[in-house]
């Protein structure tokens, strides 16, 4: 199957080539007519893959003008049918939801009106009807004026050298601008250029491959130092045979520390989610001694608002998510406040009973929940703008929406020292965590502080919400999954102490992250936690104790 | 819970003689009604549509419904007050394999009739049980048979959440691998907690494992919550199906349901029923699903086929039984015969399993699947897994050799209960 994969896909570029270069046309294939075009593309709502594999072959070779257009848009989801009469539409790229999709008719390309979508079948690609297009569409892309395009199309080439494609590259090389696109044609033409024969050009190949990072090049140059199974080497030039190994030792040096940096990211990432849905635990237990329960609940419904804010603005996903974190921190501080005015306060000083009544809250939310947005995930869709990869270079890349929330945790949790140190609340809150008496008789209102303090840490769990609605699960269970973690940051870190929980947080992710790979994800959990155990025998109170007359309180 | 229970029996106590009870065991609350819900609502269509037949034995179906809450222990204290109190003759329910362990020791206690709708990691057959979901031979096997053979994979990796329905699966998948010639370097398996939200390292190691030249494929046995941050990791990090396809065996219609579909369209699942497939049939249960419960954008999915097949299977049992009795019941099952809603036909098997068509699917931007591959026919459902070395000589047969666990070397029946 895979050959006829390969041949077909062979045949195909074969053709696509003859379609688009600027000779006469095509040599033997005679463009089809308008009629025949038609009838070809009009199988295509009804068939089976098999069927659409040749009919998408019929298509390119069919030398019609509009053939490119039709399969761009097969391998871009924009071909639909109408449901009635299965005639096939182009349909201009929009906002998905949309209620009307444009129609742009196959034969002239012109547009045709609009209609409604649920009047229109999408025709469906699938792997590899989609591998097959896209090498085709690779071609074309090779002279797109946008080099990140073009930087694409040569690595899809890439994945299917020959002779044809490899003279493809060695064109577009001679007329490339982009240093970056440049380097890349080399590496693929050296690539080419291994499986050679004349020892001098094979050895520069591997000379230009020496500064590559990336792995299919380690990959083939592998090749060249592989013992066969009767003992001796598969590359009997042994001038080729050393420079390939030394080329592999200094590839795979630089990529393990590429990936050691890789791995401390992970590690950082993984911390500050922790970071963020412990802080404000920090400030309730640490500041108030108050253990709750239902801090996870306050996150769950910071992600639902998110939810929310997206449903009310589906035209601005980029922008909701600016929208939802005032949103989602004022619900979850009004709800804290809520739950302090009317539960808490009457609690005070008698820890067990205030775990009893916010574990209690804690499935009322939940239950809350369930019974207005279901049990079933709500999909909090991601932005652009944190989707996808920043690739810094071939071998380390970090994903937006990970570092996106490194930087948001940053933020928050300079904005809530600079509420600690520098307002009137903060001073009044430190004043009343350290010595409630006195601040009481300095004349602070100290019931108001605490509803205020409450307030802030929900509200902070509330941003902790959005945060977690890009990178997991919004449901009712939401909560549940971070809070022990939340806790164990806050003893980690000290009681009563910002800075405790921030460096509690990171230390445990990284340290996470570094176990994991050898422990599997399951031990390495278990290892923190027996380590959080030890750590805490040896010291009860914590990375950071409070020190000072305030920690006698405690 | 129990207060509406008892209300619920109270004015029916008096009509009992009238009606035949039929129990539903699904968890209606906690982390598994996120998919237990639809197949009760499943239930409820299935008697609602049987009554409006006229009932069965000229007596109307009354279903009873009870919340086991996604607790395990609860599912069998909650299976004896069905079997005991409300004396159901039949009982639609469960989901994990962890809840079917649980009420197993139950309906073979009590003699109880359990039809158990989804797809499972096998070893096990028991007198009480009907199992109308897949077998691994029904769905994992066959699904790495098309890996292997249509789309050329050469390195697996087994991922899988830690607990026993992946752990099993990942056992025989490793074995059938390893007797296909497989390299012992060239499969990864590994366990990820529930829920596990954090894949950033998984997925990284992942495209190191699949970037070292041979075709990969990731055979995924994550269960419900963990897979929506998965994809997405997947897709943030650019590993696209085309590269690595993660086929699943848990990722369904529902689960799609509540997710941006877009970066996961490509990835694989194989299941026994896909709401995409066009037949008759189908349409017309989706039709009848979306008026039961008012809502046209609600989907099916394979286990509400399970129940759909379960429920017709025990229709017809007891109409060729005469009675609900649950031996007599037992007794005409095996051989009996429904059709499947994507056409073909379901047989009750003497290992209390049923022949079922394997589905590929791939993942389409609106979170429906489009099917790939399927197999010729149906396949029969296999209690004992050949490729587990320990299952060589192990047999199961209800209709001559009565037992589930039969060694044929040493002509024992161990294992569960058995007459």
């Amino acid at each position: 199957m895979k050959k006829r994969l390969l041949r077909l896909g062979a045949q195909w570029l074969f053709l696509v080539l003859l379609l688009t270069s600027r000779s006469t046309g095509p040599l033997y294939a005679q463009p089809l007519s308008d009629s025949g075009f038609l009838a070809a593309l009009g199988e295509l709502p009804d068939a089976g893959f098999d069927d659409k594999y040749r009919i998408v072959e019929q298509l390119a070779q069919s030398g019609h003008p509009s053939a490119r257009a039709v399969l761009t848009a097969l391998l871009e989801d924009r071909l639909y049918c109408r449901t009635q009469d299965k005639k096939v539409f182009l349909v201009k790229p929009g906002p998905e939801d949309a209620p009307t999709l444009e129609l742009i008719d196959p034969l002239t390309l012109k547009d045709i009106g609009s209609a409604p979508t649920d009047t229109l079948d999408k025709i469906v690609a699938n792997n590899r009807l989609r591998t097959i297009l896209e090498q085709m569409r690779a071609r074309f892309r090779l002279s797109s004026p946008d080099a990140a395009t073009r930087l694409q199309a040569v690595r899809d080439i890439e994945q299917n050298l020959n002779a044809d494609t490899i003279q493809l590259l060695r064109e577009r090389s001679s007329t490339e601008s982009d240093s970056r696109v440049k380097k890349e044609i080399a590496t693929g033409l050296a690539l080419a250029v291994l499986d050679g024969s004349d020892t001098q050009a094979r050895l520069s190949a591997i000379a230009t491959l020496r500064g590559s990072l990336r792995q299919d090049v380690v990959n083939k140059l592998g090749s060249l130092i592989e013992k066969s199974p009767d003992g001796g080497y598969v590359e009997s030039d042994k001038q080729v045979r050393q420079a390939a190994e030394a080329a592999v030792k200094s590839i795979d040096l630089r990529r393990s520390i590429y990936s050691g940096v890789q791995t401390l990211f992970f590690g950082v990432s993984l911390g500050s989610v922790l970071v963020l849905s412990a802080i404000g635990l920090a400030i309730t237990f640490g500041v108030m001694g108050v253990i709750n329960m239902a801090h996870g609940e306050l996150m769950m419904l910071g992600a639902y608002s998110t939810y929310l804010v997206q449903m009310a603005m589906p035209e601005r996903i980029g922008t909701s998510i600016f929208v939802a974190i005032p949103v989602a921190f004022v619900v979850s501080a009004l709800a804290g406040v809520l739950i302090e005015r009317m539960v808490i306060r009457f609690l005070y000083g008698r820890p067990l009973e205030t775990l009893l009544a916010t574990f209690g809250i804690s499935l009322m939310l939940q239950q809350l929940a369930r019974s207005i947005f279901t049990p079933l995930n709500r999909s909090v869709k991601t932005p652009a703008w944190m989707s996808g990869t920043l690739q810094l270079n071939e071998a380390l890349s970090v994903t937006h929406n990970r570092l996106d929330i490194v930087i948001f945790t940053v933020l928050v949790f300079a904005a809530l020292l600079v509420v600690l140190k520098r307002t009137r609340i903060g001073l009044e809150i430190r004043a009343v965590s350290q010595n409630r008496p006195m601040a009481r008789a300095m004349g602070i209102r100290s019931s108001w502080v605490d509803a205020m303090t409450f307030g802030l840490g929900s509200g902070i769990a509330g941003l902790a919400g959005v945060a977690l609605s890009q990178i997991t699960n919004v449901n009712p269970n939401l909560g549940q999954a971070y809070i022990i973690d939340s806790f164990m940051v806050v003893v980690f870190g000290g009681v009563g102490n910002v800075w405790g929980a921030l460096m509690g947080g990171l230390s445990m992710g990284v340290v996470n992250q570094l176990l994991e790979p050898y422990t599997g994800a399951v031990l390495a959990k278990i290892a923190v936690l027996v380590a959080l155990v030890l750590f805490i025998q040896t010291r009860p109170r914590g990375l950071f104790p409070p020190t000072g007359r305030a920690s006698e309180n405690l | 819970m129990l207060v509406v229970l008892i209300l619920m029996a109270l004015p029916k106590a008096a009509a009992a003689q009238d009606t035949i009870k039929v129990g539903v065991l699904h968890s209606l609350s906690g982390t598994m009604a996120i998919s237990e819900t639809t197949l009760k609502d499943t239930v409820l269509m299935m008697i609602d549509e049987q009554n409006k037949k006229g009932g069965l034995l000229g007596k109307k179906l009354e279903a009873v419904v009870v919340d086991p809450a996604s607790n395990w222990p609860l599912f069998a204290e909650k299976a004896q007050e069905l079997l005991e109190k409300s004396k159901v003759a039949v009982v639609f329910g469960c989901w994990t394999s962890v809840s079917r362990k649980s009420v197993l020791p139950v309906f073979e206690k009590d003699n109880g009739l359990l039809f158990y709708p989804v797809q499972y990691e096998g070893e096990e057959s028991s007198r009480n049980v009907i199992y109308t979901g897949a077998a691994p031979n029904q769905q994992a096997i066959p699904a790495v048979e098309y890996l292997m053979n249509d789309v050329g994979v050469k390195r697996w990796v087994l991922e899988g959440t830690d607990y026993v329905y992946p752990r099993t699966t990942n056992k025989i998948l490793q074995a059938y691998l390893l007797s296909k010639g497989v390299k012992p370097e060239d499969i990864s398996v590994n366990y990820t907690p529930f829920g596990h939200s954090d894949w950033q390292a998984r997925v990284a190691a992942i495209k190191r494992f699949g970037s070292e030249g041979k075709k990969t494929a990731v055979v995924s046995t994550i269960n419900g919550d963990a897979n929506v941050p998965f994809y997405k990791e997947l897709a943030n990090q650019n590993v696209s199906a085309k590269d690595i396809p993660v086929v699943a065996f848990s990722v369904g219609e529902e689960e799609l349901s509540g997710l941006d579909a877009k970066p996961l369209v490509g990835h694989l699942a194989a299941w026994n029923y896909f709401e995409s497939i066009n037949t008759p049939a189908n349409r017309a249960f989706i039709q009848e699903w979306h008026a039961f419960i008012k809502n046209p954008k609600r989907v099916t999915n394979d286990p509400m086929e399970a129940h759909y097949i379960g429920f017709n299977l025990w229709v017809k049992a007891v109409q060729k039984a005469g009675t609900t009795n649950v031996d007599k019941v037992i007794a005409a099952l095996p051989g009996l015969e429904t059709p499947n809603l994507t056409g073909g036909i379901a047989k009750v098997l003497p290992n209390h399993h049923i022949t079922k068509p394997v589905f590929i699917g791939e993942v389409q931007a609106n979170g429906q699947f489009d099917v790939v591959w399927k197999t010729k026919g149906t396949v029969p459902g296999e209690a004992w897994s050949p490729y587990l070395p320990a299952n060589k000589d192990i047999v199961a047969d209800w209709v001559t050799l009565k037992c589930g666990n039969y060694n044929k070397a040493t002509k024992k029946c161990s294992g569960q209960n058995y007459q």
